[in-house]
């Protein structure tokens, strides 16, 4: 496998890079359709855009549980020096926060679509039926998990913000290679 | 000689075809309305990974009229107001009389006219119309199977498929098979 795939000590591989700003394009991309799909006024759009909702949930799922294995296999990259001490100890919680929404958010779609008593079936993008989750549907079941994947979105996209926030002022304001070296291998390196 | 050949074949086919088929033709013609008591039209769509859901519409109106003598000259009118479609669950009806489906505000009826009937047993026929739906019209068949006739009330089982993406309710395929099974009873009242 060539080197620049996989993680070193120093910097992140192609794959770490790969799968975190198609993740994150798709976490965010799910989050608009999210909001818009439920306040369309033709019933026939948002059914459809909330099959594709859910054709991209599973996606990122699948995704997701990847990059998690991909993170317990390989190298974490060690932070830049200059980095203080409470940040050394608060980023890797938010990491872990991070990681817990992006698993936690799609599971509680699922979950959703698996207690609704609508019975929609789901089938990411019309290849092949997910089963649902063993779960016992009612109305009572939908509701708790609308809300809760309500909850989980808008606190997701908070920490999402968060994470964003901080890596432009790693970029901006401290100057170190935090956010370039997740945008190329070669930036890595120090 | 051909000709009374042909009278002696003409009678021996009257004669084999068997008397309740023949009471119940003679007995059937005549104009009749259909009657919601003792009709029903329900209808199937599969599912993915298997099951479907069953809905029926509880208002419909419509007429039959078998001719006397001559089936093939029949008609079946049949309209169906999709605003009466229940599933059990509301949130199912509510979708289906939305623009997603039926768009019951501005098509509020669904109408079937027959252009042919054509007997295939004794006691059933095949229906051709043209099924006007959402201002798309297309022709379909439908099985009907004479299922009881006494005192002025005739009942029919019709069953037929209907494809929805002709009546542009193609939404949710293939989630949702495109295929819609309809079974119903319909029972005509004489007058």
């Amino acid at each position: 496998m060539p080197a620049a795939i996989i993680n070193t000590a120093s910097r992140y591989g192609w794959a770490t890079i790969l799968l975190h700003w198609l993740i994150a394009l798709i976490f965010i991309g799910q989050f608009l359709l999210g909001f818009v799909m439920v306040r369309l006024e033709s019933q026939r759009i948002a059914f459809e855009l909330i099959q594709l909702h859910k054709s991209f949930g599973f996606l990122l799922l699948g995704l997701i549980i990847l990059r998690i294995a991909w993170r317990l296999g390989n190298a974490v990259p060690a932070l830049p020096s200059s980095i203080g001490a409470l940040e050394r100890r608060t980023a890797p919680l938010a990491h872990l926060a991070l990681y817990a929404f992006q698993l936690a958010l799609p599971l509680s779609g699922w979950a959703l679509v698996s207690v609704s008593t609508l019975e929609i079936p789901s089938m990411p993008f019309n290849l092949f039926v997910m089963p649902n989750l063993p779960l016992a549907e009612s109305d009572a079941a939908e509701g708790f998990w609308a809300s809760a994947h309500w909850y989980l979105a808008y606190a997701g996209i908070a920490l999402v913000a968060l994470h964003s926030a901080a890596a432009l002022r790693h970029h901006f304001r401290l100057r170190d290679s935090v956010l370039t070296r997740m945008i190329t291998p070669s930036s890595g390196g120090e | 000689m051909y000709v009374r050949l042909l009278g002696l074949v003409a009678v021996s086919a009257c004669l084999a075809v068997p008397v309740s088929a023949a009471v119940a033709l003679g007995d059937a013609a005549g104009s009749y309305s259909i009657s919601q008591a003792g009709s029903s039209i329900h209808f199937t769509i599969g599912k993915a990974g298997g099951g479907g859901f069953d809905g029926a519409f509880a208002r419909f109106k419509g007429a039959i009229r078998i001719d006397n003598g001559d089936v093939g000259r029949s008609k079946v009118d049949l309209t169906i107001y999709p605003e009466s479609v229940g599933t059990g669950q509301g949130r199912i009806d509510a979708f289906l009389r939305s623009d997603a489906v039926f768009d019951a505000a501005n098509s509020p009826e669904i109408q079937f006219r027959s252009t042919s009937v054509t007997r295939t047993s004794d006691t059933s026929a095949l229906v051709t119309g043209r099924l006007t739906a959402r201002g798309k019209t297309s022709t379909e068949k439908f099985t009907a199977e004479l299922d009881g006739l006494k005192a002025g009330t005739i009942k029919f089982h019709v069953t037929g498929k209907v494809l929805r993406s002709r009546y542009g309710m193609d939404v949710g395929t293939p989630l949702y098979s495109n295929v819609v099974d309809f079974d119903m009873t319909l029972t005509g009242k004489r007058g």
